[in-house]
């Protein structure tokens, strides 16, 4: 360390221009060769970071690239053997090595736009509330935090607190308006998905709210407008494809949420036959059988199980992203 | 006042109130689910909580030390795969910025910030079980840098990109190679930033559990030996709260009482570093 340090003292215009240079070593001292070899040694370093940093670049490709194919390797017996008929099998018995993921399908279409359903007011509103009404201020920046801090709390958490509080809830709920009381379903887990994805949708959508250009909203002032009818007719027209790929956000996030889920969905492979009876979802599958698999067909099913999730939460990840882009460079 | 024009400006008060009281409703679930567990878990915590292991069902007591000294040892692992991994991908981001690979590096970092947690276990279980032949930290670890990796690669380079380039050219002009630029200038400047990334990162990890299902696995053991199975907090909660019995599930509170308080903290120390950087993560 301390040899570089000189180095660099010593690199500079000598001591004739009049300047001092504190430096232990006469810069004559140090022969030309010591400096050719220092400064050779430095391009080497700097060669070798440069390469060590393309190559990290390269190994971000390869490890989602190796996602992919260890998920399609892994599940082409389970295609080869199930075949189209996966998708649309509606029996899970891997008894009899009759795989159809068809009521997980269903499942986790049914939870995710159900939580999104009731997420959506909520997000939106915050987004709203911090973005236009109160920008500034001590309760917006509080709510702000909240509202992340939502994000942040473990999904174990969210399934242990939704089995020991909200389940008896539900089932109370249930036996008043009739459905079969089991408190563990597909609304139970709706519920406690829709508060989960509450910040993606809200944070997102007050950025969006916050880049509308003020002058737009002036000028709906100035023609007499409310308040309300500036959200409704200048802010959420212009912020259209933004809140869009914040609802896209949640949705990827509801889609492969998998312990709360878990936890309170009642795990059972029936097609599910209202929203309060119990289900499955794609990921909760997974995670319930995956070690209990034991033959290779069961497994590959399995993994091409989670194929598809990865392939559609990319898909809806993609499309928000994407969205995100056009809105932000415009 | 015209009907109509009173009409329009209680619409609109109607609505103001009607957001403000929705975005309200949002902190209700937050604060019931805080008060309950921190209720119902910290009169559980104690020293013999913290340093002894779970009792067998049927015994009252016991602890999670396993559990305590699991997660630090799979988080440690982690941290130290991707910590800097993800802060040299930064790096190349934030210096390559129109090139090709830049482009699809970004994406996939992209792409991996949206892969499910579960997805990501089953790959580690491929790719480090399977062959090893048995559940072990060390794969624990790995789906769970892998589920790091975006955070920290998106906070190095949207630190660095709010780095002015005045300081990268006046270090140039000194005549300092790439590497120590990077390394004793623009990395040291953008430090906080950063550190909020990988902060937050770690918050994240610590309630995964998905992940971990397959890879580490649990145990009901103290156990320091990273190829093998090791139990994890929230692996404990998982297996704890599903099961029929109370004295698990007082462990189970404790542990999520634990585990809450320090992803919250975690959380909160980030905001405050990051409100002074207004980085977006």
């Amino acid at each position: 360390m301390k040899d570089t340090v000189d180095n660099d003292l010593i690199t500079r215009p000598d001591a004739n221009s009049g300047r001092v240079i504190k430096s232990k070593k006469d810069p004559e001292a140090v022969s030309t060769t010591k400096r050719l070899k220092r400064s050779h040694r430095q391009i080497k370093a700097e060669n070798i970071f440069r390469r060590t940093l393309t190559v990290v670049g390269w190994a971000t490709v390869v490890l989602v690239a190796g996602i992919f194919v260890t998920l399609v390797l892994q599940s082409i017996l389970s295609i080869k053997t199930s075949g189209f008929g996966y998708l649309w099998g509606k029996t899970w018995d891997p008894v009899r090595d009759i795989f159809g993921v068809y009521p997980f399908l269903l499942g986790t279409l049914l939870t995710s736009f159900l939580a999104l359903f009731i997420s959506i007011p909520f997000s939106f509103a915050v987004a709203i509330f911090l973005g236009e009404y109160f920008p500034k201020g001590w309760v917006p920046n509080l709510l702000k935090n909240t509202v992340e801090l939502i994000a942040a709390v473990p999904s174990v958490i969210y399934g242990f607190w939704g089995l020991a509080v909200l389940v008896p809830i539900v089932r109370s709920f249930e036996s008043k308006i009739g459905a079969e009381p089991i408190g563990l379903g597909i609304f139970t887990s709706s519920l406690i998905l829709a508060v989960m994805i509450i910040p993606y949708a809200a944070s997102l959508g007050r950025s969006m709210i916050q880049m509308v250009p003020s002058n737009l909203k002036e000028a709906a002032y100035s023609l007499g407008a409310t308040r309300w009818e500036v959200i409704r007719s200048v802010i959420l027209p212009y912020t259209r494809s933004g809140l869009f790929a914040g609802i896209m956000l949640s949705l990827g996030r509801a889609l492969g949420e998998t312990m709360a889920v878990t936890m309170v969905i009642g795990n059972t492979s029936l097609i599910p036959k209202s929203i309060f009876s119990p289900g499955n979802t794609m990921a909760s599958v997974i995670a319930n059988e995956f070690t209990e698999a034991d033959h290779p067909v069961y497994l590959s099913a399995l993994i091409e199980l989670g194929l598809v999730l990865f392939v559609v939460t990319v898909v809806i990840n993609m499309i928000g992203k994407q969205l995100i882009k056009g809105v932000t460079t415009n | 006042m015209s009907v109509h024009v009173k009409y329009r400006i209680g619409k609109s008060r109607v609505f103001q109130g009607l957001t403000i009281l929705l975005s309200v409703a949002c902190v209700v679930p937050l604060l019931f689910i805080l008060v309950y567990i921190i209720q119902a878990g910290i009169t559980k915590i104690n020293w013999h909580f913290l340093t002894n292991l779970p009792k067998p069902v049927g015994e009252s007591g016991g602890g999670i030390a396993n559990a305590l000294l699991g997660s630090i040892i799979i988080i440690a692992l982690a941290s130290v795969i991707a910590i800097p991994f993800g802060i040299l991908c930064g790096i190349y981001l934030s210096e390559n910025k129109k090139s090709k690979l830049a482009y699809w590096s970004r994406l996939c970092v992209d792409i991996l910030q949206g892969v499910p947690s579960i997805v990501i276990g089953i790959v580690a279980y491929f790719w480090l079980v399977k062959p090893t032949g048995s559940f072990s930290a060390l794969s624990g670890s790995v789906a769970l840098a892998i589920m790091m990796l975006p955070i920290v690669v998106r906070s190095t380079e949207e630190t660095l990109l709010l780095l002015p380039d005045s300081l990268k050219e006046a270090a140039y002009a000194l005549g300092m190679p790439f590497h120590r630029v990077i390394l004793k200038v623009i990395l040291p400047c953008g430090i906080s930033g950063i550190l909020s990334g990988v902060m937050l990162s770690i918050a994240r990890i610590t309630g995964e559990t998905a992940p971990l299902l397959f890879t580490a696995f649990g145990n009901p053991y103290l156990s320091t030996n990273i190829l093998k199975p090791m139990q994890s907090l929230p692996l404990l909660i998982f297996n704890y709260a599903t099961s029929p019995y109370n004295d698990w599930h007082d462990l189970a509170w404790g542990a999520s009482c634990i585990l809450l308080i320090w992803v919250l903290t975690l959380n909160i120390i980030t905001k405050l570093i990051t409100r002074k950087w207004k980085v977006q993560l």
